[in-house]
C-alpha cells in the first residue's frame, strides 16, 4: 500500500515543539515565515533575530541561525549583522510592545536608513509575555491589567498604528499589513512575507509585514472569539493593505 | 629642559594651533611632548587654552598649572593666568588686546602688541605667529626651522600658500625680542 | 611610519583600525567625539563600515549584532552614554560576544560636565549592568600605551569572548603627544566557530543567546562564565610599578591621574621622602600581587583619583589590613594637581618623617 504525503512541515522550522498557547497565531505566522525561507531557498542565508516577549523563544523554532537581541533592539541587531554581511538575509520577529513600545526609535531609525531587513511584526494589542498588560497598540476601551477600565484616550493616549508611521519614511521599501484571522487572510499573509524578503533580496530598502494576531490567553477569550475579536475589532482600526510600496507593483 | 606653557586667548585667536606647532616641533627634534586643550563650550567664543609640555624626557603628566611661560591674548586670559606664571616664569601679552598691566616682579614679561603688527604685515590672524617667534627666541625651546616645517605639515596644502605670511610674523615677533 | 602627533581620541580609533576593527558604531558625544568622526572617515579606506546610531542603545546592539557574525568591532562613548550601553553590554556577556567598548570618562553623576574624571570606575569594574560578571578592563595613561592596549583589547576579547572596556578619561582623550603606530603583535587566537553567517557552508545552525530559563542550566551557564572570568583573572592582569623597591609609601592611580602622581613623587623623592607607585593597567582584574608584595613593607597607600574614592576600595581589599590605606581625591571634573598630591603625600608621610626623625 502506498502513501502519498499531502502535508509536509517546512523545513524553515525546527522540530521543536513551540510554547505558545492554544490559539495563539503566533505559530501560524512562524510557519508562513519557515515556509517563505524554505520556499525562496534562503534558509542556509538567513540570520534570524528574536525579541523579547512571547517570541523570546523564537530562535528555538526557526531553522536558521538565529540571535537574541535585547528588548526592543532587534532592528540595530539586525542592521549590525546585515551591515557586515550585506549579502544574507536577515530577519528580526517581534511583537507589538517589543517593536511599538521600547524599540520604537530602532525601528524607526532602522526603516529611514532603509536597512535591507524584513520586520516581521506580530500585533496583538496587548503584551502577552508580562501577563496581558497595555500595548501601544491596545485599541480604545480595551480593558488589560494596566487598563482595568479600558483604554481611555485621555489617559493612556491613542495607539500607534506602526505601518501608517513607517510609510511615511523614504527608507521603507514595502509595508504591509496584513491578518491571521482566517485562511483567505493567512494566504495573504504569507504572500505579504513573501513580497518583504524578495524586497530584501532586491536590496530596495527596510521591509515590514505587520501581522493581525491571537491573545486568547490575555483578551479572555476562546480560540475562536479570538479570530473573530481580530475581525471585528483590530481590523477596523488597523485596516489592512500595502502601505507602501517602492516598486510600485501591487 | 622642562617647558610648561600655557596658551589662551579667544577661540579663534590661534591659541590652539600656537600650541600644537610647539609640541609638533619639540617632537620633530626628537623631544617629549605634550598638548592638551581645554574643552567644550568655552571653545566657542569664550577663552580658550592648551598647555603644552616640552621636555628633554618624556612628559609626565601633561597637566600644567605654573606655567614656565604663559601666553595671554585677551584680557580674560591675562586675569587667568597672570597669577599662576612660577616665579621667575615669562609671562606674554598681547598688548594690543590685554589693557591691563601686570604688577609681579618675580617674572619676566614681554608686551607686544602683536595684533597692531599682525595687521600692519596685511594678515591680523598672524598675531599668535609673532607672540610664537618671540617666545621660541627667548626661551630656545624649540627652533624656528622646526617650526617652519611643522607650519607645512600642519597646514592642509591649500593653506600653503599662507606659510610666507606666517614665516613674516615669526621672523618679525623674533627681531623684537633678540637680545645679543 | 615614524612618529606622528594625534589626538588620543583618534590614537583608540587609528589602533582600532590596526587591529582589524572594521566596524564601527557609535553615538557623538564629548569628550569621544573625535573618535567617532576619526572612523567615519577611515573606516571607508579599509573596506569597512561606520555608522552613526541614532542612539547609543541602538549603537550597542548593532555592535552586538555585528559582533555576532565575528568580525572585530568596536563602538565609544563617555559617561551617560556608557550608562545606556550597560544593557547592551551585559548582553555581550551574557552570549559571550567579544566587542571592545571604549568610555572616556567625563564628570557625573547625571550630565555632570565634559571634564576629565574616572568616576565610572564602579561601573566599569563591578559589572555595570544587570547580572553576575565582570569585563576586562584596560586604562592607558598615555598615547603610545593606547595603541599598544587598544590591540591588546580585541586580542582579549576574541581570546575570551568577552567585551572588553577600554577606559580613558577626557584628558587622555583631548591631549595630543607623539605616537608610532609599530608591526602589531599578533596572538594565536581560537576560531571563531560560534559566528551565525547563515548555515551554508559552516555546518548546523548556530544560536547566540543569552536566555536560559531553567535555572539549573542558567547556574551551570554562569559557572562557566565565572571560570572563564578566573582564567581572565590568572592571565590578564597588567600594571606597572615605579619606585616601589625602597618606598614607604606607596601611591596608586591610573591613566592620566597616574601620571600627574608621578610628578608628584619626583617632587617628593627631592624632599627625600621615598614614595613610590604602583599603576593598575587592567583595571579589571586588579592587580594583587604588587600589593602583596608590598603591604607588610610599606607604611601606608595613597590612592590618587579623580571620583570620591572608587578603586580605593580595590586597594583596601588587596592590602586586607596590612597597612594603612589613604585616600585622595578630586571631582566633578577637576583634575588633583600635582601640588595637591604632593601637599597630601606630605600630610600622611611628612608626619611620619617628623616622627622618624625626632625619634631616638
Amino acid at each position: 500500500m502506498s502513501m502519498k504525503t499531502v502535508f509536509k512541515k517546512t523545513t524553515g522550522l525546527t522540530d521543536n515543539p513551540t510554547h505558545y498557547c492554544p490559539g495563539c497565531t503566533h505559530g501560524i505566522i512562524h510557519r508562513l515565515v519557515g515556509e517563505v525561507l524554505e520556499e525562496m531557498d534562503i534558509l542556509e542565508e538567513t540570520i534570524g533575530v528574536a525579541s523579547v516577549g512571547c517570541s523570546v523563544l523564537s530562535y528555538e523554532y526557526f531553522n536558521c541561525d538565529m540571535t537574541q537581541a535585547a528588548h526592543g533592539r532587534a532592528p540595530a541587531v539586525a542592521t549590525g549583522v546585515k551591515r557586515v554581511l550585506p549579502d544574507r538575509f536577515v530577519f528580526t520577529y517581534q511583537g507589538d510592545g517589543d517593536l511599538a513600545s521600547i524599540g520604537i526609535s530602532e525601528v524607526i531609525h532602522a526603516a529611514a536608513r532603509g536597512e535591507k531587513i524584513t520586520v516581521i511584526f506580530v500585533n496583538n494589542a496587548i503584551y502577552g509575555m508580562t501577563g496581558g498588560q497595555m500595548a501601544p497598540t491596545t485599541l480604545i476601551g480595551q480593558k488589560t491589567a494596566t487598563t482595568p477600565f479600558g483604554r481611555d484616550e485621555s489617559i493612556q493616549g491613542l495607539p500607534i498604528k506602526v505601518c501608517e508611521m513607517l510609510s511615511t519614511l523614504d527608507g521603507a521599501a514595502y509595508i504591509e499589513r496584513v491578518s491571521a484571522h482566517d485562511v483567505q487572510h493567512i494566504q495573504k499573509a504569507k504572500r505579504a512575507i513573501r513580497r518583504a524578503f524578495e524586497t530584501q533580496k532586491k536590496g530596495l530598502g527596510f521591509s515590514m509585514v505587520e501581522i493581525l494576531s491571537t491573545c486568547p490567553t490575555n483578551w479572555g477569550l476562546d480560540p475562536y472569539e479570538s479570530l473573530e475579536w481580530i475581525k471585528d475589532n483590530m481590523i477596523p482600526a488597523y485596516p489592512l493593505g500595502v502601505y507602501k510600496n517602492k516598486e510600485g507593483a501591487e | 629642559m622642562l617647558e610648561e606653557i600655557i596658551i589662551a586667548g579667544f577661540g579663534g585667536q590661534g591659541v590652539m594651533s600656537m600650541g600644537q606647532l610647539i609640541a609638533y616641533a619639540g617632537m620633530l627634534e626628537g623631544k617629549g611632548v605634550s598638548w592638551l586643550p581645554s574643552y567644550g563650550p568655552e571653545q566657542r567664543g569664550g577663552t580658550a587654552n592648551c598647555a603644552v609640555v616640552v621636555s628633554d624626557e618624556p612628559v609626565g603628566s601633561p597637566l600644567v598649572t605654573n606655567p614656565s611661560t604663559a601666553i595671554v591674548l585677551n584680557n580674560p586670559s591675562f586675569e587667568k593666568f597672570e597669577p599662576l606664571v612660577r616665579p621667575g616664569g615669562i609671562l606674554m601679552i598681547n598688548s594690543s588686546l590685554v589693557t591691563r598691566a601686570s604688577n609681579r616682579s618675580d617674572i619676566e614679561i614681554i608686551e607686544l602688541t602683536a595684533t597692531d603688527m599682525a595687521a600692519d604685515l596685511g594678515n591680523a590672524k598672524v598675531a599668535n605667529m609673532i607672540l610664537l617667534g618671540a617666545f621660541i627666541e627667548l626661551t630656545k625651546v624649540v627652533s624656528c626651522d622646526s617650526i617652519i616645517e611643522s607650519l607645512k605639515k600642519v597646514l592642509s596644502e591649500e593653506k600653503h600658500h599662507l606659510i610666507e605670511v606666517n614665516k613674516q610674523a615669526l621672523n618679525k615677533g623674533l627681531s623684537l625680542v633678540k637680545t645679543a | 611610519m615614524g612618529k606622528v602627533l594625534m589626538k588620543g581620541n583618534e590614537v583608540i580609533a587609528e589602533a582600532a583600525v590596526q587591529a582589524g576593527c572594521k566596524y564601527f558604531f557609535g553615538y557623538p558625544i564629548t569628550p569621544q567625539s573625535e573618535l567617532v568622526a576619526y572612523m567615519a572617515r577611515r573606516l571607508p579606506e579599509v573596506g569597512g563600515l561606520f555608522l552613526q546610531a541614532e542612539s547609543e542603545i541602538a549603537a550597542i546592539n548593532m555592535v552586538y549584532g555585528a559582533a555576532g557574525t565575528g568580525v572585530r568591532v568596536m563602538t565609544s562613548s563617555s559617561s551617560p552614554g556608557f550608562s545606556l550601553k550597560q544593557e547592551g553590554i551585559s548582553y555581550l556577556v551574557g552570549s559571550e560576544l567579544p566587542a571592545v567598548v571604549v568610555n572616556i570618562v567625563r564628570g557625573g553623576p547625571g550630565l555632570g560636565n565634559i571634564q576629565p574624571a574616572q568616576s565610572d570606575y564602579f561601573q566599569v569594574t563591578k559589572g555595570g549592568g544587570h547580572g553576575d560578571y565582570n569585563i576586562p578592563v584596560l586604562a592607558p595613561a598615555s598615547l603610545q600605551e593606547i595603541v599598544e592596549l587598544t590591540n591588546e583589547a580585541f586580542d582579549i576579547a576574541d581570546r575570551y569572548r568577552t567585551p572588553v572596556i577600554l577606559m580613558g578619561d577626557g584628558m587622555l582623550g583631548q591631549m595630543m603627544e607623539p605616537v608610532e603606530f609599530g608591526e602589531r603583535t599578533h596572538s594565536e587566537l581560537p576560531e571563531k566557530n560560534w559566528a551565525t553567517t547563515g548555515t551554508r557552508g559552516d555546518g548546523p545552525r548556530r544560536i547566540i543567546t543569552s536566555l536560559e530559563l531553567n535555572a539549573q542550566s542558567l547556574e551551570t551557564r554562569n559557572a562557566a562564565l565565572q571560570k572563564k572570568f578566573a582564567r581572565i583573572k590568572e592571565n590578564e592582569v597588567r600594571y606597572e610599578t615605579y619606585q616601589t623597591d625602597d618606598a614607604d609609601y606607596i601611591m596608586v592611580a591610573f591613566g592620566t591621574v597616574a601620571r600627574i602622581t608621578m610628578n608628584a613623587i619626583s617632587k617628593a623623592r627631592q624632599e627625600g621622602i621615598k614614595v613610590g607607585l604602583i599603576r593598575p593597567i587592567s583595571l579589571w582584574p586588579f592587580p594583587e600581587k604588587p600589593f602583596l608584595e608590598t603591604r607588610d613593607v610599606v607604611k601606608g597607600y595613597i590612592s590618587v583619583e579623580m571620583s570620591a574614592g572608587q578603586m580605593v576600595e580595590d586597594v583596601r581589599l588587596a592590602v586586607n589590613g596590612h597597612a594603612e590605606v589613604d585616600f585622595y581625591g578630586r571631582t566633578g571634573g577637576v583634575v588633583p594637581t600635582q601640588e595637591e598630591i604632593y601637599q597630601k603625600i606630605l600630610s600622611v608621610a611628612g608626619g611620619s618623617r617628623y616622627e622618624h626623625e625626632n625619634s631616638f
